[in-house]
């Protein structure tokens, strides 16, 4: 059984002039446990709507969504929410550090809003996943003092803490340059894997998405698969936006 | 209830480190609330205060709360049995339980002062009329209740008076001469006068004292009038039975009025309701300020917080849960600026110095006001509600995705 399944997924708003614009069509997408998936695609292709789609922040017009055997798209929102917490981790683009917190404190947030042990020992816990993620030495340092990689790194570490079986990752390579950004990919893709979790990046670059399994690409609201060797040698202007 | 418990923890802990994090701007709002608070709870204060002194005030002229006055007038020119009413007094007081009353008079007394004999204005009343018009004296002391029998009557006199005798001691029983057919000496034992600042001489003797040595024959033609002071709730039927059992006492040849002399009895608008008013109305307004500040620092602040709680919420905090932490975040803080406040106001509002300058000689001071305690940290806590609900719903209802890329 797949990890997520989105099935005939439309997602449509309203103007205000009374008309509607589908920014989603009949997306049909699984993800198996382990997998790792790319989306590439230029800038108002519906990335961010599939995003807050994929991370149960949106519900969909029309089509269904399945975590595991779980319709999520018919959840409450607190139902939503408390699945979300649990299941799916977010990486940011531009990494989205708390300003004024640590390290240390930043990897604790998420799980303010667990229960149980990854609640009351959420100190270890965080610090745990600093260490993971190579940063043992600077959990007390605040976001402005890290470098970019150094934040992103802390980014992951608080995406993964509360063990999702979901990341889902926003441009994480884009506020980086080349050589840290690669670095980056590798420590998610690493991460991810023994953590056993999916990753799914959304990206624009097609470098970045060439690293998943399986990669497809968005364009006017349409999610088709897409061969990205072949669009890196073709090198079309829109996978390298 | 797991559940529920690690979410109020978690709710706590986020304010915490909200409050560390933005403690100057925190700290600044909250001084401002404070500073409201202080100011609303100090008029509030200072307001019961003021009433308490225009109370006071209005019950040394017409009483306390509920004081009927028995006038009777004679209907035939024919001179009213001072004793019969003397005596039907007596009866009323004890059929109806009454504990407090005055049997009142006005006469003129010469008095012979050093430089001549002079007409002066004497009140007669009883030794409750002090209690029933809050009636104070300046020096000396009020009249007991043997001082009706004493040889040389007790006297209490205007600062007028006591100053043309040669402002003596009281320690040394200064005495006058009461003249008249038999002239009398009367004792000082008081200085103190129901109208501040009269400039004439005046003095104020008990009823029977004057009628030990005047005798009855002044109220031949001007009976005295009587006071009776009674519970509110039953003023309007003893009304009706006084004047019921005065008028069967005087018989048909009198007139009996018997009506309320205090300031609750005046019927219409409460007569302290414009200070009610302009208190309420400042208070108000200081309350308002105080808001409009925090809520304008809230709302300067609420794009930095919609980003901060759209990356809450993409880690799983519930909208309640963020609406929660926000609000009690707000809420939290502006509470304890209100115990602050309403510390500080305390500490204004018992100082001496502030409550004389208020109080304008009231006896009775109210201790410092519980319900302006109450009003003060209820204000806090609404506009700590107000302040945080406002950035709480703004960020609730963003979309979580637009406020994190924003």
């Amino acid at each position: 059984m797949a990890l997520l399944a989105l099935a005939g997924v439309t997602r449509s708003v309203r103007l205000p002039d009374a008309s509607v614009l589908e920014i989603l069509r009949g997306v049909d997408l699984e993800v198996e446990v382990g997998d790792h998936v790319s989306v590439v695609g230029r800038s108002g292709s519906g990335k961010t709507t599939l995003l807050n789609l994929l991370g149960l922040l949106d519900s969909p017009t029309h089509g269904t969504i399945h975590f595991e055997d779980r319709l999520v798209s018919k959840l409450s929102s607190g139902a939503r929410d408390r699945a979300r917490g649990a299941d799916i981790g977010f990486i940011f683009q531009q990494f989205n550090l708390l300003p004024g917190r640590t390290a240390l404190e930043n990897v604790m947030t998420p799980l303010l809003y667990a229960t149980g042990r990854q609640f009351w020992k959420r100190t270890s816990i965080a610090g745990e996943m600093l260490e993971r993620v190579g940063l043992s030495e600077r959990m007390s340092s605040m976001p402005e003092k890290l470098s970019g990689g150094e934040q992103q790194r802390v980014a992951i570490a608080r995406a993964l803490v509360r063990g999702p079986r979901l990341i889902l990752a926003d441009e994480p390579t884009g506020a980086l340059d080349i050589e840290t950004g690669a670095t980056i990919m590798k420590l998610l893709d690493d991460v991810a894997e023994t953590s056993g979790a999916a990753l799914i990046t959304i990206t624009h670059d097609a470098n970045v998405a060439a690293l998943a399994r399986r990669h497809y690409r968005l364009d006017h609201g349409t999610l088709t698969p897409v061969d990205i060797n072949r669009m890196l040698s073709l090198a079309v202007p829109e996978v390298t936006l | 209830m797991r559940r529920f418990f690690t979410g109020i923890v978690g709710a706590v802990v986020e304010a915490r480190a909200e409050l560390r994090i933005h403690r100057t701007r925190v700290l600044l709002s909250l001084i401002g609330v404070a500073v409201a608070i202080t100011a609303l709870t100090t008029v509030v204060g200072l307001g019961a205060i003021a009433q308490q002194s225009t109370l006071e005030s209005m019950e040394r002229g017409g009483g306390r709360a509920a004081t009927l006055s028995a006038y009777t007038y004679s209907a035939t020119g024919a001179a009213i049995d001072s004793a019969t009413l003397s005596a039907a007094v007596e009866t009323i007081k004890e059929r109806y339980a009454i504990s407090y009353s005055s049997t009142n008079g006005n006469v003129t007394m010469g008095i012979q002062f050093a430089d001549g004999v002079a007409q002066v204005n004497t009140q007669l009343v009883d030794v409750d009329f002090a209690t029933m018009h809050r009636f104070q004296v300046t020096d000396g002391s009020w009249f007991q209740s043997g001082d009706a029998n004493r040889m040389a009557p007790a006297l209490i006199v205007n600062e007028a008076f006591w100053q043309r005798i040669g402002s003596p001691d009281l320690r040394t029983h200064p005495t006058v001469t009461i003249t008249g057919t038999y002239p009398t000496t009367g004792v000082i034992i008081g200085i103190g006068s129901q109208y501040q600042g009269d400039p004439s001489p005046s003095a104020i003797m008990l009823t029977d004292a004057y009628v030990a040595v005047a005798g009855d024959g002044q109220f031949a033609q001007q009976p005295p009038s009587y006071e009776f002071w009674v519970p509110e709730e039953v003023a309007e039927p003893l009304t009706t039975a006084i004047q019921r059992d005065l008028t069967a006492a005087v018989g048909d040849g009198a007139s009996v009025s018997v009506n309320r002399n205090d300031y609750a009895g005046y019927g219409g608008e409460d007569p302290l309701l414009p200070v009610k008013l302009i208190v309420t109305g400042v208070a108000v307004l200081i309350l308002f300020l105080g808001a409009l500040s925090l809520v304008n620092i809230s709302l300067v602040t609420v794009r930095q917080r919609i980003r901060e709680i759209g990356i809450r919420r993409s880690f799983g905090a519930s909208a309640g849960r963020v609406f929660f932490a926000v609000m009690m975040e707000s809420v939290v803080g502006t509470f304890a600026a209100g115990v602050i406040g309403v510390f500080l106001a305390v500490l204004i509002v018992e100082n001496p110095t502030v409550q004389e300058l208020i109080a304008q000689g009231a006896a009775d001071l109210p201790p410092f006001p519980i319900e302006a305690a109450l009003i003060g940290l209820g204000a806090a806590t609404a506009v700590g509600a107000l302040a945080g609900l406002l950035p709480a719903l703004v960020a609730v209802r963003v979309k979580v995705i637009d406020a994190i890329r924003y």
